[in-house]
């Protein structure tokens, strides 16, 4: 096993280290003569065709980005990390609330037969719906950029939490409740001690499908409401063709957003059960 | 029949469906005394977990009544101790946690020291005290069940229902619960409800064995007195002179007469004939003289 471990890890490397080099020699800049125009400089030379830049001008970009990354330059010149921690506190927030509404809720369809058959077809319809769809009506009622990147959040993750739990909830096994019920456990003790442990793993693999969802809708939701977050920074960076500022900036949403998976799972593994 | 701790009335119990209602048992009269181990027997569907289910609270009778302390009983209660023949613990409690479960439910004022140390006490008394902090998933099938018989014993219910609680379990296995339980229920003094499969188990354990006429319209057409003294064995148990004519007479009745005295055959509402085997001359005979009916 370890060594099937190591192994792996030296793969990675490789691959890494091939695909590095195939970007690194497929995107060096002609030398730099004189009488380039200026658009041309900036598009990487003087053969009129757009240039990525290579891994290490974005390496060297990252290291001085990383090195202070709360700097605050007014508002179209902020530091990695504050741009990230604005993106991190809308899609928190949206997404908390969304927890703090589908686990209840999910609690009730799961348990009422009655309620799943009623709401099912306002789920059904209101899930296909792109998040980024409710943008406009969003701005136009909320009337707030801020408020309104947090709602679409909100309405995206609510969805995998919302039917996780109604499924966990209604497959608890019925010799747990029997047990519950043999025990005299109230309405809301039985909720609490039999149903909720019973139903956390399905429950927390709805809570990190909505993590993941939340991250990637929050990039595309700052796009269009602009001002700040790593969308926006995205974005901004590409209107002012710094292509290494976006790449950088595309690996560290990638890097969040394991980051976030990684600690969802970390929580799931907390509540798993072997049965 | 208020002369029985637990006394069972006129219950039946009807599945409605569209075309024909399945009626599972009728008529079926059922008096515990208290500390009295009873075990049910019968061929498998005739009704035995639909009547626990009953006796439990978690199913309600199409009609009749159970009367237990002179009270009504109906609905689930923790006077009402079940044991399930798939243990039930709930895997993401360790054994401790899953008796003390009952136990906190059981008595909600105790603090954690006292739920604790009676919960162990429980986990002791059937050889578990080496597995306390382990997981139902880490624990063997027989030791399952040993904690889910002690989850149940540890609540003191006034009534103890076992659903076929050592089904899944090898023989060898099965034997050392079987003492186990026989141990416990002597130093505790409960009433105990069982149903098996397993007529030599149903011998070892039991005051009483009700036997069940194959279903539909199952009846509880026999209670067997096992005139063999305690304490038993399963050593002992093969020497004493009864044994054999009991176990002859329940093997009969199973191979044969469940079948002869199911549905219309048997008088519906009849009484359950009382019979013990051990002073029959004829045990195999339907028409023994011995015969007398129950009230
Ligand atoms: N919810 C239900 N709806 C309809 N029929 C049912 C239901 N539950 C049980 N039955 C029927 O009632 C009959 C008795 O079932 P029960 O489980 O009580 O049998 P049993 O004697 O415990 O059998 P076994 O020894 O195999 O456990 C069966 O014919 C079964 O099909
Ligand atoms: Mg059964």
């Amino acid at each position: 096993m370890a060594s099937l471990n190591m192994k792996a890890t030296l793969l990675s490397l490789l691959l890494l280290l091939v695909g590095l080099g195939i970007w690194e020699a497929m995107n060096q800049a002609p030398a730099a003569s004189t009488g380039l125009s200026e658009y041309e400089r900036m598009m990487g030379g003087a053969d009129q065709e757009a240039r990525v830049p290579p891994p290490s001008q974005v390496f060297s970009h990252a290291w001085h980005e990383l090195s202070d990354p709360f700097y605050d330059a007014g508002p179209n010149d902020k530091g990695i990390g504050i741009q990230l921690a604005y993106s991190l506190y809308r899609v928190l927030t949206g997404y908390l609330a969304a927890a703090l509404i589908a686990i209840p809720l999910g609690f009730v369809i799961g348990m009422s037969p009655l309620m799943h058959k009623a709401l099912n077809p306002f789920i059904q319809v209101l899930r296909p719906i792109s998040p980024l769809a409710w943008m406009p009506l969003a701005l136009f009622i909320i009337r707030d950029s801020e408020g309104s990147a947090i709602f679409v959040i909100f309405i995206c993750s609510i969805w995998p939490m919302l039917i996780n739990t109604a499924f966990g909830v209604a497959n608890v096994r019925t010799d747990w409740i029997k047990v519950a019920r043999t025990h005299e456990l109230s309405p809301l003790k039985t909720a609490f001690l039999v149903i909720l442990p019973a139903a956390a793993p399905t429950i927390l693999t709805g809570m990190r499908i909505s993590i993941g969802i939340a991250w990637l809708v929050i990039v595309a939701a700052e796009m269009l409401v602009g001002g700040t977050g790593i969308g926006y920074y995205v974005w901004n960076e590409w209107n002012n063709l710094d292509l290494n500022s976006v790449i950088f900036s595309i690996l560290m949403i990638g890097i969040v957003g394991m980051l976030l998976d990684m600690t969802l799972a970390a929580v799931t593994k907390l509540v798993q059960y072997e049965d | 029949m208020s002369r029985h701790f637990v006394s069972i009335e006129g219950l039946s119990k009807v599945y409605p469906s569209k075309e024909q209602d399945l009626v599972v048992f009728e008529g079926a009269n059922i008096g515990i005394d208290k500390g009295e181990f009873v075990c049910i027997i019968g061929h498998s569907g005739c009704g035995k977990s639909t009547i626990l289910n009953v006796m439990a609270g978690l199913e309600t009778p199409t009609t009749g009544t159970m009367i237990m302390d002179n009270k009504e009983a109906s609905g689930p209660s923790l006077d009402r101790g079940v044991v399930f023949q798939n243990y039930s613990l709930l895997p993401w409690l360790t054994a401790l946690q899953n008796v003390s479960f009952g136990v906190k439910a059981r008595w909600p004022k105790w603090n954690k020291a006292k739920v604790d140390a009676h919960s162990s006490h429980f986990l002791e008394m059937v050889g578990l005290s080496g597995a306390l902090h382990r997981k139902p998933s880490e624990l063997s099938g027989g030791m399952c069940q040993r904690v889910s018989i002690a989850r149940a014993f540890a609540t003191s219910p006034k009534l103890l229902l076992l659903d076929e609680p050592f089904g899944a379990l090898d023989a060898l296995t099965r034997g050392v619960i079987q003492d186990e339980l026989l141990k416990i229920w002597s130093e505790t003094q409960q009433t105990v409800f069982m149903i098996t499969h397993d007529v030599d188990e149903a011998i070892l354990l039991a005051d009483r064995v009700l036997l069940m006429t194959n279903g539909p319209h199952a009846r509880v057409a026999e209670s067997v007195k096992i005139n063999i003294p305690r304490p038993r064995n399963r050593a002992n148990i093969i020497e004493d002179p009864a044994y054999y004519k009991i176990r002859n007479y329940l093997v009969n009745f199973l191979v044969k007469r469940s079948g002869q005295l199911s549905g219309s055959a048997g008088q519906v509402g009849g009484a359950t004939q009382e019979v013990d085997p051990s002073v029959e001359i004829h045990p195999q005979s339907e028409q023994s003289a011995g015969l007398k009916a129950a009230i």
